[in-house]
């Protein structure tokens, strides 16, 4: 199974990560190398074989919506890169 | 004796017995950390101001008949696990400067305990490793043999137990990142049940799969901080809400009457050590010797658990590290001028390679068009693996199988290819993708003197049988009592 240079950098804008040419073709190659060990799944039968996400088999977990103590503003914002008056900043998103 | 090469169990019977303080078994640990951190570096960041601060307090605790069960014991965290004021990294650059605002719940319960919490460890970028190479920040050594990794992700805790810089240690396991590095470092490591401790303020790695462990020198030890971390937590949907019990409860039973099964599959497994096979074998005898019985069991998708792991942690964990966007917490580059370069940049800056890798295959997997190819098609897998694990547990209460098909690897043998470090982790990601307990002990030594472990798998929820055939190995051999050279 070989995933192409093309298929690399597709991923990689999905994934917002900025790639290199010379990352481009090692994680070609590596990448490449793991999908196809993978491949091997298919030698095996799963119709009719439900998927598993949960190994407890725990459906909802509910609770009141009560108020409850919660993360003070300050203490919340006080890891943030870059923040102002009560909120998170970020460049411009919308160009002139 | 050094007080820092005491287990808890009896550092906890000569503090209340007020035959030393807490405040001299920290400082015991403290000096032990200062000769020979800079050999081994498990330590990402100490914190011996306030674990002094704690120790006094506990000295005060144990003064006043406080006897909680984790009163003034030093204690390290893997850097995984939210600390309040306490710098996070997850190994990551990308969290370089992150100071959590709260305490995960298992720390919550630690100091509820009244353990001291004295640093926290190296480990591979958000758990991503089978030997703390990963870590943005050093390289930690295996203090059997410094040429050698500890082990991973949790390689930090792992040494720092081996080589008595704290009493026991926090760590986490999403496909064996507990059992592994405790099996190269020759000591006690337990990935409870999968709902059994909280992961509130656990970094999330792969969520399905994640749970946080112990890392311990010996078995009691092990059970009693079990103990401490256990139980239901609001906080996480996931959390079981089954009672905790006295994991130490069995002990006085012997192993008579017990069934273990011997999985074939891992028998003929290529690429195994012939160390570890030979003392897996002495093993089985030894369980035998104490009235177990020992008998032949199949798992027979064990073939794809590999596959099916690299294909359900990436894609999880692609979706996990997705928060990583430089605006709430963590790194942000500062050259970026628009919000999506600020994305790019930083994530690519901030990522080390591994991370950016089983991003890239996580997003693969799950993009549009390959979705059931990979995901669904692994979790399928999933089901016929838990599957396995049921029938087998119809016949017998443990499995024992060995924890790594090698002992520990020399520093960079495989930090270049990846999916060699992969399969190195082929009998410990099943007990992850099924959710069963899982416990490494030690077990031997390969001729170059390095840690053997044997890990013991258990039905969900069933620690206690786990802790009970682990004490009873343990009581026999003599293993766990050796210490490296340093």
């Amino acid at each position: 199974m070989n995933i192409t240079r093309e298929e690399v950098i597709r991923v990689a804008g999905l994934a917002r990560l900025d790639l290199d040419d010379k990352t481009v073709d090692r994680m070609c190659a590596q990448i490449s190398e793991v999908l196809g060990y993978v491949a091997q799944l298919n030698r095996v039968d799963t119709q009719n074989v439900p998927p598993t996400s949960n190994t407890l088999s725990l459906t909802n977990a509910f609770r009141e919506d009560e108020r409850a103590a919660h993360l003070d503003r300050e203490l919340a914002l006080s890891n943030a890169p870059q923040a102002n008056d009560g909120d998170f900043i970020v460049p411009k998103i919308i160009q002139e | 004796m050094n007080l820092c090469m005491l287990t808890i169990q009896q550092a906890q019977a000569l503090l209340r017995e007020k035959k030393i303080t807490a405040v001299e078994l920290i400082r015991a640990v403290m000096d032990r950390i200062r000769s020979i951190e800079n050999k081994v570096g498990a330590f990402i960041t100490l914190v011996e101001t306030s674990a002094m601060e704690q120790a006094r307090e506990a000295d005060r605790r144990i003064d006043s008949g406080d006897s909680s069960v984790l009163l003034g014991i030093p204690v390290a965290v893997k850097d995984i696990l939210c600390t309040r004021g306490i710098r996070t990294t997850c190994g990551s650059g990308i969290l370089k400067n992150f100071i959590p605002p709260y305490d995960a719940t298992a720390i919550q319960r630690l100091r509820e305990a009244g353990a001291v919490i004295i640093g926290k460890t190296n480990m591979d970028e958000f758990a991503m490793g089978s030997s703390t190479e990963y870590s943005a920040f050093k390289v930690t050594r295996n203090p059997w043999d410094l040429s050698r990794i500890p082990g991973g992700s949790s390689g930090g805790s792992a040494a720092a137990v081996a080589a008595d810089m704290c009493l026991g240690a926090l760590g986490s396991d999403t496909g064996g990142s507990v059992r592994q590095p405790a099996s190269h470092c020759g000591v006690v490591g337990m990935k409870p049940t999968y709902g059994r401790v909280s992961r509130f303020g656990l970094v999330a790695f792969a969520s399905s799969l994640d749970q946080v462990g112990v890392l311990a020198k010996s078995v009691y030890d092990s059970a009693l901080l079990m103990r401490v971390i256990s139980g239901h937590d609001p906080r996480d949907s996931t959390s079981a809400p089954v009672p905790v019990p006295d994991y130490t409860r069995d002990f006085k039973e012997g192993l008579k009457g017990v069934t273990i099964g011997v999985p074939v599959e891992y028998r003929s497994l290529e690429g195994m050590d012939a160390d570890v096979s030979e003392a897996f074998s002495k093993s089985i005898q030894t369980m035998e010797s104490l009235g177990a019985r020992c008998v032949e069991v199949s798992l027979p998708h064990t073939p794809y658990a590999v596959a099916a792991y690299y294909v359900i942690a990436p894609s999880e964990a692609s979706s996990n590290l997705a928060r990583y966007d430089g605006v709430k917490y963590g790194f942000r580059d500062p050259e970026a001028t628009d919000l999506s370069s600020m994305y790019c940049k930083t994530r690519s800056k901030g990522f080390g390679p591994e991370v950016q890798r089983r991003i890239l295959i996580g997003t693969y997997c799950l993009s549009a068009g390959y979705y059931d190819a990979y995901y669904k098609k692994a979790s399928q897998i999933r089901t016929l693996i838990i599957q396995d694990f049921k029938k087998a547990f119809e016949t017998c209460q443990v499995l024992l199988s060995p924890v790594a098909p090698t002992p520990a690897f020399p520093i960079g043998e495989k930090v270049e290819d990846p999916l060699t470090m992969y399969l190195s982790d082929v009998f410990t990601l099943s007990a992850n993708l099924s959710g069963i307990p899982g416990i490494s002990i030690p077990c031997g030594f390969s001729k170059e003197g390095l840690p053997i472990g044997l890990q013991l798998m258990g039905n969900h929820f069933d620690e206690t049988m786990l802790y009970r055939a682990a004490y009873h190995f343990e009581k026999a051999t003599d293993f766990h009592l050796k210490k490296p050279q340093l």
